[in-house]
């Protein structure tokens, strides 16, 4: 019989920590399809962040780096500069990319360098016990707004992929979201295609990916997808923002 | 390379001596009293056909600096005292994960924004870890310009062979002044000699590498520090250094200084041996490791031999000579900080009264 699926050759066969219902085990996926496809794997150099995928090295089949919280983009911008024929990317939760990072993001973004973000988009803190995200919606309670976030006292979920797309050095960004099936297919491609413009030397290409946290939004997974499609799409709309 | 005496300021030394060591990657921030630093690895560097990148922070250069030595390139950050305190969460990353890179500190007067003047306050941040977790780093000390740029070579040699962060600790003053550099062939150990086969450079051929500090598994961390702990007592017994002056008979008063004090303080000696006093001189070169070794000598020489420690703090490494001495000798400090430096007769008068 034909094997038509298979894991892929960038993803190692080892059972993640991740909790059930979690989209970081279909982001890891995505990403290790997009390198096998795109025949990059022995020329892949992976940043993890400092989150719950703070060991997606162990995940991963090609050659990785740890890097401090929010620093990856940092340390990736080194990489690439001294080995320009080599893939580096970056994966990045909400915290990492855009609290304690959003310096080295902007500013890797605005020097236009030749890399490629995967940014992990779940509205809240996992690893830590779940307190307040940037990108937190107004109203959700999180173990550090315990009566949900408040515009006055929080500020606004932040919109970090808007507001790089302002940036005349940044070539492609787009919003994707882990929710039903469609959606990780569009994921899959726009992932793809951030590789690509590496390959190419198009410039800074980002993919922000919405994903859930049934555990820390204290949800059923079913229901946390539910959530995704109609809370965090609304305040997050799906599509190419550049 | 053909021998040469040019002209120079200690930090264009410091520059140029990693040039020639051959880093191949620089980041950094400006701060006053080491811009010429990195100004002249703006030049050079890309000239070399090499990168430089001026960071956003001192955050982002010496974590910069982590991704270059993870791709197996000789690299380095230079600061001064306020930027090599951000700089102290990417240098535990760097201890964490092994990795080598040189660390330019000319030091300026602190606490907080202190002033630009030259000091030595940041001997306990160098020499103690300044970030988290139980690592060292080796500390070497130049003392003048020529130092400076033959140290940049040590610095290199020494991380690569130890994969661990050296810090070159100078002052503004050394940063600042002009003096004669003799630029000559030197043969220290190149960078393709040494291989590293852990680097990230795509996994052709060979199983994926990976670059980190994180160790959660039970026991691992416990192991991995033990590890730590001896690589850093190999370099406690292989690599103190240290200048010493008369120490060959018994004298009544060994100074101890370094860096740019070391200058001012052996000017007072040679001053107070010319009054007949029985002087020594101890210049400690690696701040850490400590050169221990030599103070027990010289206290066996003269069980009543007292040491005198000068310092542009005070007292930071006279807390290393007081371990080293270890009670068997009477330990006196003066120091000044904040814009004052020692003078020779400040040192003189000082030393004439104990």
């Amino acid at each position: 019989m034909q094997k038509v699926f298979s894991r892929p050759q960038a993803l190692k066969d080892k059972q993640t920590h991740y909790c059930p219902g979690c989209g970081h085990g279909i982001a890891h996926r995505l990403v290790a399809e997009a390198v096998d496809e795109l025949g990059i794997r022995e020329e892949v150099i992976g940043i993890a962040p400092v989150g719950c995928s703070v060991i997606a090295y162990d995940y991963w089949n090609f050659d990785c780096s740890e890097a401090a919280h929010g620093r990856a983009l940092a340390v990736a911008t080194a990489i690439k500069r001294l080995k320009p024929q080599n893939i580096v990317f970056t994966y990045q939760g909400d915290g990492d990319l855009a609290a304690i990072g959003t310096a080295e993001t902007i500013h890797t973004a605005n020097r236009g360098e030749n890399l490629t973000v995967i940014f992990i988009n779940n509205a809240v803190y996992g690893m830590t016990g779940g307190q307040m995200a940037p990108t937190t919606m107004l109203g959700q309670k999180t173990a550090t707004t315990v009566k949900g976030r408040d515009p006055t006292l929080h500020g606004y979920p932040l919109k970090i992929s808007e507001l790089l797309a302002s940036l005349p050095s940044v070539k492609y960004i787009e919003r994707v979201s882990l929710h039903n099936p469609q959606e990780v297919n569009k994921a899959k491609k726009a992932i793809k295609q951030a590789f690509q413009n590496q390959i190419e030397g198009v410039g800074f290409s980002l993919v922000e990916v919405l994903s859930s946290c049934p555990t820390y939004w204290d949800m059923p997974p079913v229901k946390a997808l539910d959530w995704m499609k109609e809370v965090m799409t609304k305040e997050f709309p799906l599509g190419r923002i550049k | 390379m053909v021998k040469k005496k040019i002209l120079i300021t200690g930090n264009e030394a410091l520059a140029e001596g990693a040039i020639q060591a051959g880093c191949l990657f620089y980041a950094g921030y400006p701060i006053t009293p080491q811009n010429e630093l990195i100004a002249c690895m703006s030049k050079r560097m890309i000239e070399m056909g090499r990168v430089f990148i001026q960071a956003e922070s001192e955050l982002a250069a010496i974590n910069m600096v982590y991704g270059a030595s993870a791709a197996g390139a000789r690299s380095m950050t230079s600061s001064s005292s306020p930027g090599v305190s951000l700089k102290q969460e990417g240098i535990s990353y760097l201890a964490g994960a092994e990795l080598p890179c040189v660390i330019v500190n000319i030091m300026r007067g602190g606490p907080g924004l202190g002033n630009i003047a030259p000091a030595q306050s940041d001997y306990f941040q160098a020499t103690r870890g300044g970030g988290h977790g139980d690592y060292r780093c080796i500390v070497l000390s130049p003392s003048s310009v020529q130092e400076a740029y033959e140290h940049m070579f040590k610095a290199f040699d020494l991380a690569d062979k130890y994969h661990i962060p050296v810090i070159v600790l100078g002052d503004g003053m050394l940063g600042q002044m002009m003096e004669p550099l003799i630029i000559k062939p030197t043969n220290h150990e190149s960078q393709t000699k040494n291989q590293k086969p852990w680097a990230l450079t795509g996994c052709k051929g060979r199983k994926p590498n990976v670059v980190k500090s994180f160790f959660m598994a039970e026991g691992d961390l416990e192991k991995f520090n033990l590890k730590l702990q001896d690589k850093y007592r190999e370099i406690e017994n292989k690599e103190a250094r240290y200048e010493g002056l008369f120490l060959d008979q018994a004298q009544e008063l060994i100074m101890v200084a370094y860096g740019s004090m070391a200058r001012i303080a052996k000017q007072a000696l040679l001053n107070l041996r010319d009054k007949k006093l029985k002087a020594g001189f101890i210049r400690p070169i690696t701040l850490w490791p400590f050169p221990k070794e030599i103070f027990g000598q010289v206290v066996r020489k003269n069980p009543k031999v007292k040491f005198l420690v000068l310092e542009m703090s005070y007292g930071q490494m006279v807390e290393d000579v007081k371990l080293a001495v270890n009670g068997r000798a009477v330990v006196e400090f003066l120091g000044r900080s904040g814009g004052g430096i020692l003078s020779e007769d400040e040192i003189i008068k000082y030393a004439k009264s104990i």
